[in-house]
């Protein structure tokens, strides 16, 4: 093959693998009128998606809160604004950091964990074992796990959010000696609910939805080996991280618009 | 029965109805399974049974649930009778007194009895069993051996088992089919068979290591190789 059929060739691979990812998320929607008769499924992956992954946001929201507490501070106490530091900490966190870092930290916890725990089954033909047994893997294991991940996401972010606002009062009030009164008064003042904090629930509904389905996309379509599955739990990783950064400057500059 | 790599699980899963063919049909009690709609399709599989070469368990279910889980998914019968049908397929299997053990807790051979187990839950018309006897030892071999036949007899249904087991799939066999490279090659009773077979049919039955099926992978001359024509 001549490098410009190679290249043809890799292309028409991308573009076959994106038409199967979008008629993959096709389905998946199809089937989620399950969940409705039958909750049980999800909560079961709530849990295991959302749930598990509390301890890593939690913590990851409290460092990330508390830099930015001493970065902020650094900033603003050059211009004798040092009490617009609640400011600064919750719009950094609500607008960006808390949907991003989130959603990156998601992809690393609960998406590969997804891609992994799917492509096993497929792997170890317990999917076709339930096709077999006349149960749709789409409506039992895919939309259950897809639709865990859209509602966990935006959550999660949110208590990064609120954890960051934490860990940024503590080293701003406790720490740094900013006035405790005026971090709060100054953040409520600043923080426009429809603005602000609706940028970053689109943001990380958006970003919910697009780090779920790569997930299981490419736990579904991952080669039925354990080396297909390891490559399969890369790609998820790699692909989400990509997808997001990409997203998040598109989102930006959409809503950036807006102001 | 046939060689590794003919299409043995492939024929059983165009007749399941997870692949479609380029060409020909599947029919399955008359309906042509690849014309059917996917509802259609699903109501066809409740009647049908597959045990697939490595069980197949859902690793996160118990003997039990494992066993339960085509009955809870296609049907709404009180939990009571369900207990008692998945306590009657296990006595069947003989593994009733390992219902709550999990997949990985189970050997080889107990977990494609309960994935047997499973495959006739909701007591199939048709059970096709892939490659049932690979990987046992002798005596759990005879306990499959047995169970097919038996379950077969007991349930009325029909049984499809794939195998390159000679001995083991002609004693319980009614009819046996060689395929080879896509093709039928040989078909008849299992006695009939091993008397007046093909060539072929001969060297599979009987396991020669030569015969129309040359030992050597297709190669170029040995002494041109050895002499080192081209090296790669
Ligand atoms: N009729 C066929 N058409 C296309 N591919 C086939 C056909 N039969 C077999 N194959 C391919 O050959 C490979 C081995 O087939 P398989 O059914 O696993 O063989 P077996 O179970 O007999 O060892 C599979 O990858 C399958 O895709
Ligand atoms: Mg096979």
């Amino acid at each position: 093959m001549g490098p410009f059929q190679r290249l043809g060739h890799a292309a028409l691979g991308v573009l076959e693998r994106l038409g199967r990812g979008h008629l993959f998320l096709f389905r998946t929607l199809l089937a989620m009128g399950t969940l409705v008769r039958r909750p049980g499924l999800l909560v079961r992956e709530l849990y295991s998606v959302g749930v598990l992954s509390l301890l890593i946001i939690a913590v990851s929201g409290l460092f990330v809160g508390m830099v930015l507490g001493y970065q902020g501070y650094i900033t603003l106490v050059d211009f004798g604004a040092a009490e617009a530091l609640g400011t600064v900490v919750a719009l950094s966190l609500v607008r960006e950091l808390g949907p991003v870092v989130t959603a990156l930290l998601f992809a690393g916890r609960a998406g590969s964990a997804l891609t992994a725990e799917i492509g096993l089954m497929k792997a170890t033909e317990q999917l076709s074992s339930m096709e077999m047994m006349a149960v749709d893997p789409y409506k039992r294991v895919i939309a259950p796990r897809f639709l865990a991940g859209v509602i966990s996401l935006p959550l999660l972010a949110a208590i990064f959010s609120a954890v960051g606002v934490a860990g940024g009062y503590f080293i701003g009030v406790g720490v740094l000696g900013v006035d405790a009164g005026a971090y709060w008064s100054q953040m409520q003042a600043s923080v426009d609910f429809r603005e602000d904090v609706m940028s970053g629930v689109i943001k990380s509904l958006v970003f919910g939805v697009v780090a779920a389905w790569i997930a299981v996309f490419e736990g579904y379509d991952a080669t039925p080996t354990s080396e297909g599955v390891s490559r399969a739990t890369t790609r998820t990783v790699v692909h989400t991280a990509l997808a997001i950064l990409a997203l998040d400057f598109i989102l930006t500059g959409l809503m950036f618009g807006d102001i | 029965m046939g060689p590794s790599g003919t299409g043995k699980t492939t024929l059983l899963r165009l007749i399941g109805g997870q692949l479609r063919p380029d060409h020909g049909q599947v029919l399955v009690e008359g309906q042509d399974v690849h014309r059917l709609s996917r509802r259609e399709l699903y109501r066809l599989r409740r009647r049908m049974g597959m045990l697939f070469q490595s069980g197949a368990l859902l690793t996160d279910l118990n003997v039990f649930d494992n066993v339960a889980f085509p009955i809870r998914e296609n049907t709404r019968l009180p939990e009571p009778l369900v207990r008692n049908l998945v306590l009657m397929k296990l006595e069947a299997v003989g593994l009733r007194g390992a219902v709550s053990l999990m997949p990985s807790e189970l050997s080889g051979g107990m977990a494609r009895r309960v994935a047997l187990a499973r495959a006739i839950a909701l007591d199939p018309m048709l059970m096709m069993y892939d490659e049932p006897f690979t990987g046992l030892d002798p005596i759990t071999m005879g306990v499959i051996v047995s169970l097919i036949r038996r379950l077969n007899d007991a349930l009325e249904m029909t049984s499809i088992v794939v195998s390159h087991d000679v001995a083991e799939a002609g004693s319980i066999a009614d009819w046996v089919y060689l395929i080879s490279e896509g093709r039928v090659m040989d078909a008849g009773p299992p006695q009939q068979l091993r008397r007046e077979a093909s060539d072929w049919s001969r060297q599979f039955l009987e396991g020669l290591p030569d015969g129309p099926v040359p030992f050597h992978y297709p190669a170029p001359d040995y002494l041109d190789d050895l002499m080192g024509g081209d090296t790669r």
